[in-house]
């Protein structure tokens, strides 16, 4: 153990313990499986809020064992004020989705597998925010990835949902490569291992050549699961998943993956100019570029995935602005961001399972009906809209204080900032005041609350939003200074109250909210004529995902079919032209070849076998018919295998028996079904070519090998097995020896070749093609394994 | 296969030959022998049996599928190289014991299981292989 604090190494057990329990969970005590499972989060929240005293002290807190010492990979934790608000956001949101999904969900019948799923994503993303070591962190990344393309593919009936899942897991796991890429080079040209080492390691990354390179492979990694443009089009997609994910892994947590990796590595890889171009061209572009394509949605859910896009690009723009208020600004924005982000998809949810629509434009007028879900839904939309004294307020001045202070550069950036939050405004009202509002359209027959669950969390969710800015003082205190301290890689103070400064952040605010409303009340106009926009440009980079796909996919077709073109005189020309190039090649060119050996003396018997080999090889090329000449070549075979036994190697020539034996017998039965004729009745000119490539062939492993035996033989592994085989080993049989133990896992691994070959051949032989009348028929192995002549 | 002789000799033959494998398998670690061989002459064994009798009547004598006898071969190689684990050595660590039976020392080792199980995805493998062609098609 490194730390001594395991306590925070445990509670990432738990939420793995309640996904393996919640199957059983929900077969047996379906009643009360839901509040049960809730309790795994909500006691992983608990000892977290234990860190809280400390952790605000500016300690971080380190645990972990040795995972692989071989390699120097530890499995480690560290709890400090960036991944302790993380970790807080995940378990606690995390206890209120799991219950409403179990109200979301009601009877459905895949419940525990869906709450596994939910369970093992909240236990990855746990890892991924306390993950200290590179390694640790990675696989919790991946895991995150997995889950995410599991959840989203959740009803995997349907094709929308398995594409969406599909494009989720390649797009976000493309980028996790990059990101094992950029970890390793870390590794690699500045030894850091750790979160830690790196926080420690000052300029030590940004000094290196190789810091654009690992800029651009973490960022690739950051960007593709942080959703910045053009890796943004698996977001709204993932709205396939049902919504309590979407509420979790799709606004409130794993989307802030990406952001959450530039926050931590914004004092080692920040505040070059690389970092303060980068960031805020994505960012500003994926800001506006999201807001406007939220406008453009009907549908409540995918109003909410393209604002969280625009909030995901503010985040990124914000960090890459550089400055300490911009990383506050982004802390702030960031938690206010889960609590009405995560309360608007849970309300939306249950605005489809109450009134059974989320169109914005067939609903309306729910106010009576569900009055505690609209409460819910105005508390965090005017969070959304930054409206005091909500959390939102909070982070919207300071976004502006931070960027009006800046130079022209972020003046730029402040137009896109007031442009963006102006479209969030109006998203914000579309789907918390639209539904609620004005005359109830005669198509929702029956609205309805539902189970307490359904508005209780995301209420919640609003009232956290709304205590936060009502006890600001001791939020920035508990929460947003540790975590903007640790993100900064100093102390940063945090004062903004909710109380309103006269001021040029103040101004815009106004300006953003008046814009807000104006575009609030011609949404539909704006909604149209966005959708004629895009149907006339007709492309996009959803399209272009598909188009990739598909081109990759008639690319590997192509590739595939000029491989593996299902011929196997190609395939044999091919292998032996290799062989013949390999070891003719690297002799002639390097001026190598072997010079002409002193011919042994041998004896009478010595010339018996020699004879032996020559009848047979003449033996084969004069055979009349196929059968003949495979005889013929074992008659070759045994005559070498009778040379191994001269020359003393027994064990070897026992096996070349045996394999020659076997090969005869499998041969000739392989030709007995492949109904070939009889005999080979090509003309000379055509048989030429083969005849050279055999010659060139054998010629060059004949000169290859009198080359290798010309050279002083190394003899330390055969004194080592002669010096150990008896003492070490316990066996006189060296050769065995070599196999069933010094060489143990070679041999493993061919006996799984020898199995998986046998598969293999098995399955060939056994091919049979569906006739146009429907009967099964054999394929005469012939069409398409060889390509010569048929009767 | 017509021969009134092969089909008469083969039981025998192929009886023989499979004892045989055995003995080269298990002096293998001292004698030229081992798994490898020993499951090439018994997969040449059922080859024989095979072409005498029909696949059939070797199917039968085998009991098992062949590639059950492979894939149960692979599994004793993993499992012989997984009991080092335990005891804090790297996987495939040769464990030796030397009990007396019958007044004599009889070496039992892991890698004499490892041998086994090669033995056996040999002969599963390449009977496997064999019989397949061997069958006439249906």
């Amino acid at each position: 153990m490194m730390g001594s604090d395991t306590r925070f190494l445990l509670i990432l057990a738990l939420p793995f313990l309640a996904a393996a329990l919640a199957p059983i969970l929900f077969r047996r005590l379906p009643a009360i499986a839901a509040a049960g499972l809730a309790l795994f989060p909500a006691a992983a929240f608990a000892i977290l809020l234990s860190a809280l005293a400390p952790v605000a002290g500016g300690t971080a807190i380190l645990a972990g064992f040795n995972w692989i010492p071989e390699l120097g990979i530890h499995f480690s934790v560290r709890l400090d004020g960036l991944s302790l608000v993380f970790a807080l956001l995940i378990t606690g949101i995390g206890t209120l989705i799991v219950l409403y999904a179990g109200a979301y969900l009601g009877q459905h019948r895949d419940r525990g597998r869906f709450f596994a799923f939910i369970l093992l994503f909240m236990g990855a993303m746990l890892g991924l925010v306390l993950a200290d070591d590179l390694a640790t962190l990675f696989v919790f990344w991946e895991m995150t990835s997995v889950t995410s393309f599991l959840l989203i593919g959740f009803d995997h009936e349907r094709e929308a949902a398995r594409r969406a899942a599909i494009q989720a897991l390649a797009i976000t796991g493309g980028g996790g490569l990059a990101l094992l890429a950029g970890f390793l080079t870390i590794r690699e040209v500045a030894g850091l291992g750790s979160m830690t080492q790196i926080l420690a390691s000052g300029e030590a990354l940004r000094m290196t050549a190789a810091y654009p390179a690992i800029l651009i492979l973490v960022l690739c990694g950051a960007f593709t699961k942080s959703a910045q443009m053009p890796f943004h089009v698996w977001l709204p997609n993932a709205m396939e998943a049902p919504t309590p994910v979407s509420a979790y892994l799709h606004s409130a947590t794993m989307v802030k993956a990406g952001v959450y990796l530039l926050l931590r590595l914004n004092p080692a890889l920040g505040g070059t100019a690389l970092w303060e171009t980068i960031l805020p061209a994505f960012g500003s572009v994926t800001l506006v570029g999201g807001a406007l394509l939220a406008l453009r949605a009907s549908d409540l859910k995918m109003v909410l995935a393209y604002t969280t896009v625009a909030s995901l690009g503010l985040l990124v723009m914000l960090i890459g602005a550089g400055s300490q208020e911009a990383v506050a600004a982004a802390v702030l924005y960031l938690i206010a961001h889960s609590l009405f982000k995560g309360g608007l998809f849970m309300v939306a949810g249950s605005i489809d399972h109450g009134a059974g629509t989320r169109d914005i434009e067939r609903l309306g007028g729910l106010r009576a009906a569900m009055p505690l879900t609209f409460a819910a839904a105005l508390l965090c939309a005017l969070s959304m809209g930054g409206v005091t004294p909500l959390v939102g307020f909070l982070a919207k001045e300071t976004i502006y204080h931070a960027l009006v202070e800046g130079d022209a550069a972020s003046a730029l950036l402040l137009i896109a900032a007031v442009a963006g939050n102006a479209l969030m405004f109006a998203a914000a009202f579309l789907v918390a005041l639209a539904p609620f509002v004005g005359d109830r359209p005669g198509a929702i027959a029956h609205p309805h609350e539902g189970p307490p669950a359904l508005w209780l969390a995301p209420l919640v969710l609003g009232g956290l939003g709304l205590a936060a800015g009502l006890f600001a003082p001791a939020f920035h205190a508990a929460f947003s200074v540790p975590m903007a301290s640790s993100a900064a890689g100093r102390p940063v103070a945090i004062d903004i109250g909710i109380a309103p400064h006269i001021n040029l952040p103040f101004a815009l605010s106004l300006a953003t909210i008046a814009i807000g409303i104006v575009l609030y009340l011609t949404a539909s106009r704006l909604r149209r004529a966005l959708v004629r926009g895009l149907e006339a440009i007709g492309w996009g980079p959803d399209r272009g995902f598909d188009q990739m796909m598909r081109g990759l996919l008639r690319g590997a077709f192509g590739i595939t079919r000029i491989l593996q073109n299902g011929r196997l005189d190609i395939y044999i020309t091919v292998t032996f032209t290799v062989i013949a190039l390999a070891v003719w090649l690297p002799m002639t060119l390097t001026g190598t070849l072997p010079a002409v050996p002193v011919m042994p003396h041998l004896r009478f018997y010595e010339w018996m076998v020699l004879a032996l080999i020559l009848i047979g090889i003449f033996a084969v090329v004069r055979a009349k018919n196929r059968l003949t000449a495979i005889v013929s070549l074992g008659i070759q075979g045994f005559a070498v295998a009778l040379l191994f036994m001269l020359l003393g190697a027994p064990d070897l020539s026992f096996t070349q028996f045996m394999v020659e034996t076997l090969s005869v017998v499998v041969l000739a039965l392989v030709m007995t079904r492949l109904r070939l004729s009889p005999s080979d009745h090509r003309p000379w000119r055509e048989m030429l070519p083969d005849v050279a490539l055999a010659v060139a062939g054998g010629a060059g492993i004949g000169l290859f090998l009198l080359r290798l035996t010309q050279r002083p033989f190394d003899n330390a592994l055969s004194d080592f097995f002669t010096a150990y085989s008896r003492t070490i080993a316990h066996g006189r049989n060296i050769v065995n020896v070599i196999i069933v133990d010094f060489r143990g896992v070679d041999t493993m691994g061919e006996i799984a070749v020898v199995m998986t070959t046998g598969l293999a051949i098995l399955a060939l032989i056994g091919i049979r093609v569906i006739r146009r009348d429907g009967a099964p028929a054999a394929v005469s192995p012939a069409a398409p394994a060889a390509g010569e002549a048929r009767p | 296969m017509r021969s009134v002789i092969l089909r008469a000799t083969a039981p025998y033959l192929t009886a023989l030959m499979v004892l045989f494998s055995i003995f080269v398998l298990l002096r293998g670690h001292n004698e030229p022998g081992g798994g490898f061989i020993g499951g090439l002459i018994a997969a040449s064994a059922f080859a024989i049996y095979g072409i005498a009798c029909g696949v059939a009547s070797v199917r039968q004598a085998m009991h098992f599928h062949p590639l059950a006898i492979a894939g149960a071969g692979l599994m004793l190689a993993v499992l012989s190289g997984c009991l080092s684990i335990p005891l804090e050595r790297p996987f495939l660590t040769g464990l030796w014991a030397f009990p007396a039976v019958l007044g004599g020392d009889v070496g039992l080792s892991t890698p004499m299981f490892f041998d086994i199980g090669v033995y056996l995805v040999v002969v599963g493998s390449i009977s496997a292989i064999a019989l397949a062609l061997e069958e006439e098609d249906s």
